[in-house]
């Protein structure tokens, strides 16, 4: 079972997923689903200042998503990462493809440029 | 006065530091493919975007999860098909450890492409490889079990591009089905160590994104392809400046 907890909600034409709990593998029902809800939207902010773990089954499903982003034409963007979290993205070379913010209304700004 | 201290997450020691520029403990094959470069996953890579999942199982009662885990990176390299050699940091399977390897190109070679791996997570239950530049992949390969039912699964999942367009084309004639067999073999390997007589190898495999990554068409200057090439024309340079010398 997934301990991973997704909200969905959408500020114009940018799509907001604040994630609880943990991302591993198992995560891809929650994670896809509010996706899912969200489809259409232009860009997509990313929140982690709920999550609590990350394996790297969990890094494999940010990059399904950010494939999916990509190829739906959205941009992923990431607020809400603690250090440790931002050293991740750092190490996976994910923070390449996902435009790091320190908070949402910085990330929202840019999703809007 | 001081705020509450923010605990440590649960999984920090399982991931390895950033780096920028990578380095082994790893001896027994030339480091010199490996030394100084980047790791490189499958955001970085040229070819199409597979996720491929090779999967075994064995009796739940006798091998649980961890077990089974710890088993694999005792022993990882010994479950390496015949012609391949998994060259073990000192401190073994550890996050930010790097590995070397020589793979022959395909099976029976007797040409071997050197690179290496770079553990970026390991825990318990699984651990993850990722590649350097000059690795025929950009890929992250996870190594884990878990149980279902009666069972527990040994996996291994890899999320991967071709590197350059070079390793592109061969992976178009034959290089990923042989690929796919060098997995299936180590799994077979696997197996036969936790008392499997007869192993049979679940494979999956999703093309994930079909399109190539032209942005990322100067990793050539890393391929394998070409430095192998390169190495074997100047074979018997080498061989007559040795016999001089």
């Amino acid at each position: 079972m997934s301990d991973t907890h997704v909200d969905a909600s959408r500020q114009g034409s940018t799509a907001i997923l604040r994630i609880h709990g943990e991302i591993t593998g198992r995560s891809e029902g929650p994670l896809m689903a509010a996706y899912a809800e969200v489809g259409g939207a232009r860009s997509i902010v990313l929140d982690f200042g709920g999550l609590e773990y990350m394996n790297s089954g969990g890094i494999g499903l940010l990059v399904t998503l950010l494939v999916r982003a990509q190829r739906a034409g959205q941009r992923l963007l990431a607020v809400g990462l603690s250090e440790h979290y931002r050293q991740i993205l750092s190490l996976t070379r994910l923070d390449e493809a996902i435009a790091i913010h320190d908070d949402e209304r910085a990330a929202l700004a840019a999703a809007s440029a | 006065m001081t705020g509450p201290r923010t605990p440590a997450p649960r999984d920090e020691s399982s991931w390895a530091k950033p780096i920028e520029r990578l380095a082994t403990t790893a001896t027994g094959a030339s480091a010199d493919t490996v030394t100084g470069k980047r790791v490189s996953g499958p955001l970085q890579g040229f070819g199409q975007l597979w996720q491929k999942t090779f999967l075994i199982r064995v009796p739940a009662d006798e091998h649980q999860p961890e077990a089974v885990v710890a088993h694999w990176k005792e022993h990882f390299p010994t479950f390496w098909p015949e012609g391949a050699t998994f060259y073990a940091p000192l401190s073994g399977i550890q996050p930010g450890e790097v590995a070397l390897l020589e793979v022959p190109p395909v099976p029976g070679s007797p040409v071997k492409m050197s690179t290496g791996i770079m553990v970026i997570y390991a825990d318990r239950e699984s651990f993850t490889f990722m590649t350097p530049e000059g690795h025929a992949l950009s890929a992250w390969i996870t190594f884990s079990a878990y149980c279902d039912g009666d069972d527990t699964v040994a996996q291994a999942q890899a999320l991967e591009r071709t590197a350059d367009p070079l390793i592109e084309l061969s992976y178009l004639f034959g290089a990923n089905r042989a690929n796919d067999a060098f997995w299936e073999q180590t799994l077979t390997n696997l197996a036969r160590s936790l008392g499997v007589a007869a192993p049979v190898v679940e494979t999956t495999k999703v093309c994930v994104d079909k399109r190539r990554q032209w942005k990322y068409i100067r990793n050539v200057r890393f391929s394998p392809a070409v430095h192998m090439a390169t190495s074997t024309v100047m074979l018997p340079v080498r061989m007559v400046r040795r016999r001089k010398s």
